[in-house]
């Protein structure tokens, strides 16, 4: 006998579909709620997405087993990427993820067991997401964890086990995994303001522009009004 | 290394404010002068937005380098008909072709420039309801421009009649969950409308018939922010930079064994060699040895391609595409093979299924060239290789499989001898940790 979700949860499922023009929009947002507190996305989320948009449960199957993003296994507290797409592995991320492998003692998309002191820790290879000026990267939560090496690497993953208050080279302090994907759900969580603007590697540009006095031309708006 | 007389090798625009205290708050943003081109656009004819657009030159900077200005005058916009239905704004967010990094940063430090570049496209194209697509996978990102969209509506820079304008414009931000294939424009409605991310027969374009069956546009990021400083600063002014039909400035991302990796805003037409130069060059020690000048799917280059023009034009004569300018560079220890099958298992894993071509074809790839790498190949593998190619290449349904072939029928124009190297020694003749960064650095791997 499959659970239910609670009402509160089902009360913002149906806030995500009041948000688009037409109510199947919702679902991938909605998916990520279900994930926030379900801790994966299980049959009971599938059966409240397809009853609130009005479409079958394969439907909603259908399209949680096509993104990457959704997990039909249990997510531990802390879901770790390292990036193996061409650039990142050969500047590294290969090494990263054999050492974090054996570290950990998980395969890929394994879940480090439940201690019932520490955190849990599912590694995961990841392709490419868009931080290869910072390479060989990682994520934690999907916040960037960059210029990683196999020696910093296990050191993060001790300490989210241990856990330590981490934090993104370039965001805040790691949240949960489920709390992370409650943001994704469309449900900000307040972090904005933390963590910089940009890297060192986002700004290298603007640095050597700013060193040689190289701007772009002073507009002249004889074209606009 | 530069007379005052030359043209600046750089020109920050986009990036311009990125080193800012808070960039990505609204205070920061008006500070700088931020939402005044708001207030210029709702004071002109949409119309009017459009033609100073289409006056730019500037083009799709997702990739296909489309005029951006001609793909709104796509939209319909008389009353009756097709036209009558809602219209939409959609932005392709879902930044994924390996070696692309220049829209996250972007939004990362300032995402009000995207919002205001929305709402002013949004008026220019009649749309009521504009949606930011942004790839699940960048939570900190997705942060930004929460925060960003929220503020924008206290200030009434979004809601119900815009600063007294009249218009109208709700704008959300969508996160999605981890397909590249989203990054196609109509695999990225499909999945907006809440389906599995698969691309859509054309005709009917989204300008016709796009989110919801309705007329749509699907722009990029870099391009829809470029239309603030195009309206702040006018059309001529925007294509006072760059080259004869590639007109303006854009973000460069340099990535891979470089000394200095990172984004560089140039004018269109700057070179490798030039962004080499500037940044410092290669890793020390090292040299150059294969290219990407726009991520994965556009075909690698190698030394003797350092002084193309990186614009549209320049690097299509050199039998690649600028893509993205997603600059990856490596140096003579990476193994070429390795990276392209390593690219071609990224593809395999992204095809969305659809259809034949690039569903098998990308498996049988993998086959071929996982056999080559681990140096149990044959030179006929090579020739099968290329017919695999040749057999996807325009007979996939969307860019995804052509993509696909781009970097193996190109490293094996350049690197045929390495190919066959590996089958000739029986493995890898590359010590693969010597291009890792911990190999140099000293630090403990």
């Amino acid at each position: 006998m499959t659970h239910t979700l609670n009402e509160s949860t089902l009360a913002e499922l149906k806030e995500i579909v009041a948000r688009y023009p037409q109510p199947r929009s919702a679902l991938l947002p909605m998916l990520h709620l279900v994930q926030s507190v379900e801790g994966r996305v299980t049959s009971a989320g599938i059966q409240a997405c397809a009853d609130l948009l009005d479409i079958s449960a394969a439907e909603v199957s259908g399209v949680a087993t096509f993104y990457t993003m959704y997990k039909r296994r249990p997510v531990g507290d802390y879901h770790v990427g390292v990036c193996t797409n061409t650039l990142c592995a050969v500047m590294g991320g290969d090494e990263i993820f054999e050492r974090l492998k054996d570290h950990l003692d998980v395969g890929n998309d394994e879940t480090t067991p439940d201690d019932g002191v520490g955190k849990t820790v599912t590694l995961e290879h990841i392709e490419c997401n868009a931080a290869c000026d910072y390479a060989p990267v990682m994520t934690v939560n999907w916040e960037f964890m960059d210029n990683m090496t196999p020696q910093s690497a296990t050191e993060l993953v001790d300490d989210l086990r241990e856990g330590k208050e981490v934090t993104s080279t370039r965001g805040p302090r790691v949240c949960t995994w489920r709390e992370a994907e409650r943001v994704l759900a469309g449900f900000p969580d307040d972090l904005a303001d933390e963590g910089p603007a940009a890297g060192h590697a986002t700004l290298v540009g603007l640095e050597i522009a700013r060193e040689n006095g190289w701007k772009a031309p002073a507009a002249d708006r004889k074209d606009v009004q | 290394m530069n007379s005052p007389t030359m043209h600046p090798w750089l020109t920050p625009v986009l990036s311009n404010d990125w080193d800012a205290d808070k960039p990505w708050t609204l205070e920061s943003y008006e500070r700088s002068g931020g939402y005044d081109a708001l207030k210029t656009a709702l004071a002109m004819d949409s119309d009017a937005v459009i033609g100073l657009v289409k006056d730019s030159g500037l083009r799709g900077r997702g990739g296909a380098g489309f005029p951006t200005g001609m793909k709104w005058g796509f939209i319909p916009q008389s009353k009756d008909g097709e036209a009558a239905k809602p219209h939409y704004l959609v932005v392709n967010a879902d930044e994924s072709e390996p070696g692309t990094c220049k829209d996250i940063p972007l939004m990362m430090a300032t995402p009000h420039t995207l919002v205001e570049g929305v709402i002013i496209s949004s008026f220019a194209i009649r749309a009521g309801h504009a949606f930011i697509y942004v790839r699940g996978e960048v939570l900190h990102v997705v942060r930004r421009l929460q925060r960003a969209v929220q503020e924008a509506y206290l200030a009434g820079h979004l809601g119900k009649n815009i600063h007294g304008s009249g218009y109208d414009l709700e704008l959300t931000v969508h996160a999605g969950a981890g397909a590249y294939i989203c990054g196609e424009e109509t695999a990225l409605l499909d999945s907006l409308e809440g389906r599995r991310g698969q691309p859509r027969l054309r005709p009917p374009f989204p300008a016709v018939a796009g989110l919801y069956a309705a007329p749509t546009v699907i722009n990029n990021v870099e391009s829809i922010a470029s239309i603030v400083p195009i309206v702040k600063n006018g059309a001529e002014w925007f294509a006072s930079m760059g080259t004869d039909k590639s007109k303006g400035m854009t973000l460069y991302s340099l990535s891979g064994h470089v000394k200095r990796p990172g984004q560089y805003e140039a004018p269109l037409g700057i070179t490798l060699r030039q962004l080499l130069q500037i940044s410092g060059g290669m890793r020390e020690g090292h040299e150059l040895k294969f290219w990407t000048p726009g991520g994965s799917s556009t075909p690698i280059l190698t030394a003797e391609h350092l002084d193309v023009p990186l614009d549209y034009e320049g690097v299509g004569a050199a039998g690649s595409m600028l893509g993205t300018k997603a600059l990856q560079v490596f140096d003579e220890t990476t193994c070429v093979v390795r990276a392209v099958l390593r690219w071609t298992e990224f593809y395999k894993h992204e095809s969305c299924g659809k259809c034949t071509p690039c569903r098998e074809g990308t498996w049988w790839l993998v086959q071929t060239l996982a056999r080559l790498e681990n140096g149990n190949g044959t030179e006929a593998d090579l020739e099968l290789l290329l017919d695999q190619c040749d057999n996807i290449l325009g007979r996939a349904f969307c860019a995804l499989g052509d993509g696909a072939t781009s970097p193996i029928t190109s490293s094996i124009q350049y690197f045929r001898d390495e190919y066959i190297a590996h089958f000739t020694a029986g493995e890898c003749p590359f010590d693969h940790t010597a291009s890792t960064v911990f190999a140099t650095a000293g630090a403990t791997a």
